[in-house]
């Protein structure tokens, strides 16, 4: 989708500005919400893919004013009334449905050292035809999915360069919207900053996008 | 910074109680467990930052063929010093030396290298961060109060996929025999993220 958050490239979005001693949560609530949002992940009713493109889904004006954490907060209510976790009533009034049932949180406080200690990957140990190869002159395809991508639209349509092939990975344009795994090889693409913005960009630089197999073609 | 910037508007007092709300009655239904929320706040607010990165890049600092490893398998090299796990399953690291300068972002959302950084700062989540170090990194770095001469080549990491970043930076001059834990003392994250130098110490100060 052509959404806001594919902002890689705008100009006029401000200064940046570092925060001097910044604590990791600007408020409890914060600490709250991302907390939820790992817990609630744990019932493995959505993956990382279908979260992060809740996210997109934020109305551009809203994406913008919004903070970062209440972001977090709308995605995960989203996420919880659409898997049929809680009910937009619950929500509203803060109490469970009558008669519901008490469930069993999936997410002890023990899966935080196993989170810290594995983690959940997305590389997949299964075979896939690798269609590039390092050194290999590509080209990111021209796509406008109105679902979720990972290939911003700064690189589509250009020209890079295989820098390397990272292994199998799922692909989340199908993953996010519960349609498969469907895992492929993911390579680091190198892209001449000269290609991606023309002649007055420094000749010598370069961006480098980890890219999914479906979108190169050969070039 | 201040709070109030486009990225950290003035927060909606009502935020608190709507979010102890919600977590009351997830509670309540049995959805998530209190417990293993004040465990995953304690979790990313005092056991995991920058200063398990500042080790990674000390121990390659003082060991070569550590090193050699951090930069052929990154997330192995990593867990030998017992960081691995969320946000850091696949990792990479790139060297910046005097020819090559690293920075990493995420234009699309905020991928960021957790088990070894911590949770990411606002201003590399902001939209001013992720929009311009792609098209514009010299005059972000220079923001920064980094000016890099042009015979440097400045290479962006955008972390489209599920790889995560981290820059090993040049060890500064005047830390020859310092010991790998007084290193460690002087890496900062901004330097890990490519957005700084590690600063060189002051003349005549050891470890």
């Amino acid at each position: 989708m052509n959404g806001i958050h594919d902002m890689g490239g705008m100009q006029d979005l401000g200064p940046v500005q570092p925060e001097q001693n910044e604590p990791v949560f600007h408020a409890p609530w914060e600490g709250r919400v991302f907390a939820i949002n790992i817990a609630l992940g744990a019932w493995r009713k959505w993956n990382t893919d279908a979260g992060r493109h809740r996210i997109e889904l934020i109305p551009p004006a809203d994406y913008l004013r919004m903070s970062y954490y209440e972001k977090w907060l709308q995605r995960i209510i989203q996420l919880a009334v659409n898997a049929g976790l809680v009910t937009r009533d619950e929500i509203e009034s803060g109490r469970p449905a009558q008669g519901s049932e008490k469930a069993t949180p999936p997410f002890t406080p023990d899966r935080v050292a196993l989170l810290q200690r594995t983690g959940a990957g997305a590389r997949r140990d299964v075979p896939a035809e690798a269609r590039f190869r390092a050194g290999q002159r590509v080209r990111a395809r021209n796509i406008h999915p109105l679902g979720h991508t990972r290939l911003p639209r700064y690189a589509r349509g250009k020209l890079g360069t295989i820098h390397l092939d990272h292994g199998v990975y799922v692909f989340p344009d199908t993953n996010s919207h519960f349609l498969g795994e469907n895992p492929q090889h993911v390579y680091s693409v190198r892209f001449a900053a000269q290609e991606l913005w023309g002649g007055e960009a420094s000749p010598r630089d370069a961006v480098y996008l980890d890219m999914w197999d479906n979108y190169l073609d050969p070039a | 910074m201040s709070h109030h910037d486009h990225e950290h508007q003035a927060v909606p007092s009502d935020l608190t109680l709507r979010v102890k709300a919600l977590e009351s009655l997830l509670v309540e239904k049995g959805l998530v467990d209190r417990a293993a929320l004040d465990a995953l706040v304690d979790n990313y607010e005092h056991k995991v930052g920058p200063r398990n990165g500042a080790r990674v890049v000390a121990r390659a600092w003082v060991d070569p063929a550590y090193k050699q490893r951090l930069l052929e398998d990154a997330t192995a090299a990593i867990g030998e010093l017992g960081y691995g796990g969320a946000q850091g399953e696949h990792m990479v690291v790139v060297e910046n030396t005097p020819a090559v300068h690293n920075l990493i972002v995420c234009t699309l959302c905020s991928c960021y290298p957790w088990s070894v950084l911590g949770l990411p700062p606002v201003w590399y989540k902001s939209s001013a961060y992720r929009s311009r170090s792609v098209i514009d990194p010299r005059g972000v770095l220079r923001e920064f109060r980094l000016d890099l001469g042009a015979g440097v080549e400045v290479r962006v990491w955008d972390s489209t996929a599920e790889l995560r970043y981290l820059v090993l930076p040049e060890r500064p001059a005047g830390t020859e025999n310092w010991s790998e834990e007084a290193l460690a003392a002087l890496v900062t994250r901004d330097a890990m993220v490519g957005v700084a130098k590690v600063p060189a110490p002051p003349k005549g100060a050891t470890a």
